[in-house]
């Protein structure tokens, strides 16, 4: 069948989406696992020591896709919130809605194994990088998403205003990553910088990136299964709900 | 292969409590998170069955 | 061009006779710009170079704050009496009338800020010249302020802990300001150029006058559905 005769709007009603999602769950979570275990292979037994950073450097090889996820994730949001406020379908809102904790955690992450970095790298745990800075503010904007979400009682506004703020806040992530860029630059310059390894050898820009794929299979795992949990949650009363949802 | 033991290898050059730190703190949130969505999901369930019990 | 404007000017009056005959909110959110900026030097000591250091960044989170401040006010008492739906459905555009209310609040809220900022500049010994770049970054920087906090303020219209919540919100998109602003400040009193910070700031207030209107009414019609 080719992929044009799909009816793809058909999956964009919850009722029909949950199964789908149901489905693809264990794929994502299966490609979560190799990619995970190759990964981490990679990056804790092939990749050789680092000249000047030693073995501590093995670090970016989740901070580094953690950080990516996490502004990745908030794009796609951006991408969802989008088409929820074009199209005024509901499973975009839900998608939304399910995104944002993922983001919010590989945020998270990334702060806290930046810090980890930061701690032999720079003798601090916490050092005014831009990176860094702007990674901090972007946890921000999570958190301020999802306390916004969570202030709203009725589950359509609160994904019309989850999606206005997702769109504002994605409009100023460049200025703000500009802007602490300028800063930064205007009041220290960062000596060490986390990605630019003088010498990136392949096979650690190999493990980087599978890990980076790894970290995308779990955020599509995760963002599924939450979704799937929104998706009973606000249709509880409705019929296929009762009919379906029991297996 | 980097490492000529295990010892070696949890050691990691004296980065220890850094790369374990990290690689750890990104296993435990992976593992919670699963976690909560299941009870999440299973508490959905219950309220389900409930209504269909009333 | 005049009769494109008016429905912005007719809410700018309104809101202005509102503000001037219950002068408390202006007072109050002056008057906490200028208490927040007085207790910095009290927490941290009269070393006139430290405060020299420090005047740009102190300022400039006092007007932040003091913004902020009246924000929560915005749209809140119109929403309970029913003006903002009558605005919604009148046949004027809603986008201008919205932005006559912002400019309303930015002249409540942000232009007595920019005003008392040299008098609060002196008592952190900034030097006349930076005295001045201190005042146009406040002009050029406290209408992206009140714009940008309108999108915070129509978002969280009417919610619970709305006041905490738009805080939250609105923080993190003034950072951008805060640091063109203070790093104009800094700039001036470093002896380095002050161009590229007051363009940028400028380039923000170009932006956000343009645009947030529209995020808000957009905002403001979800929160009346």
């Amino acid at each position: 069948m080719s992929v044009s005769l799909i009816n793809w709007f058909k999956f964009s009603s919850p009722a029909s989406f949950y199964p789908l999602a149901g489905r693809l769950v264990p794929w994502f979570a299966t490609i979560f696992f190799l990619l995970l275990c190759v990964g981490l292979w990679i990056a804790l037994m092939m990749a050789p020591t680092d000249a000047q950073q030693g073995e501590g450097y093995r670090i970016i090889f989740v901070h580094v896709p953690a950080s990516w996820m996490s502004m990745f994730i908030y794009c796609v949001m951006a991408f969802w919130s989008a088409i929820g406020l074009a199209f005024n379908t509901r499973l975009s809102g839900m998608m939304t809605s399910a995104l944002a904790p993922t983001g919010a955690l590989f945020a998270f992450l990334s702060l806290w194994t930046g810090s980890l970095w930061g701690k032999p790298m720079w003798g601090a745990w916490w050092v005014w990088d831009a990176r860094l800075t702007s990674q901090l503010i972007l946890f921000f904007l999570y958190l301020g998403f999802i306390a916004l979400q969570a202030a709203i009682d009725d589950p359509r506004r609160a994904d019309k205003a989850g999606a206005i703020l997702a769109l504002v806040g994605v409009i100023n992530v460049p200025i703000i990553y500009f802007s602490v860029q300028w800063w930064n630059t205007l009041h220290q310059g960062a000596s060490v910088s986390m990605t630019k390894a003088p010498s990136m050898a392949h096979i650690m820009l190999a493990g980087m990136l599978i890990m980076a794929l790894a970290f995308w299979a779990y955020a599509i795992t995760m963002a599924l299964m939450r979704v799937r949990c929104i998706i009973l949650e606000r249709e509880l009363a409705s019929e296929w709900v009762k009919r379906n949802a029991m297996e | 292969m980097q490492w000529n033991s295990l010892n070696d290898f949890l050691h990691m050059g004296g980065y220890a409590l850094y790369v374990w730190g990290s690689f750890g703190a990104c296993a435990l949130a992976m593992a919670v998170e699963p976690w909560l969505l299941g009870r999440r999901k299973q508490a959905v369930k219950e309220r389900l069955s409930d209504k269909e019990t009333d | 061009m005049n009769t494109f404007l008016f429905p912005l000017r007719q809410t700018l009056r309104r809101d202005l006779l509102l503000a001037i005959r219950h002068k408390t909110e202006v007072i109050t959110a002056l008057f906490f710009f200028v208490i927040v900026v007085n207790l910095l030097p009290l927490g941290i000591g009269p070393d006139p170079d430290l405060l020299r250091k420090i005047a740009p960044g102190a300022l400039w989170i006092g007007a932040l704050l003091a913004t902020l401040l009246g924000l929560q006010r915005l749209f809140s008492p119109d929403h309970a009496d029913g003006t903002l739906e009558q605005m919604a459905l009148s046949p004027q555009s809603f986008t201008l009338l919205i932005a006559g209310k912002i400019w309303a609040h930015w002249v409540v809220s942000g232009l007595p800020v920019v005003l008392v900022a040299p008098v609060l500049g002196v008592q952190f010994d900034l030097p006349a010249h930076s005295l001045l770049i201190l005042m146009v970054s406040l002009l050029l920087g406290t209408p992206v302020l009140s714009f940008i906090g309108a999108v915070g303020a129509a978002l969280t219209l009417g919610l619970r802990g709305s006041g905490v919540l738009l805080s939250l919100l609105i923080l993190p998109l003034y950072i951008p300001t805060l640091i063109f602003g203070a790093g104009a400040v800094e700039a001036d009193l470093a002896g380095t150029g002050v161009q590229g910070h007051l363009s940028l700031l400028g380039a923000l207030a170009v932006l956000s006058v343009f645009f947030a209107p529209w995020a808000t009414t957009l905002a403001l019609r979800i929160a009346l559905e």
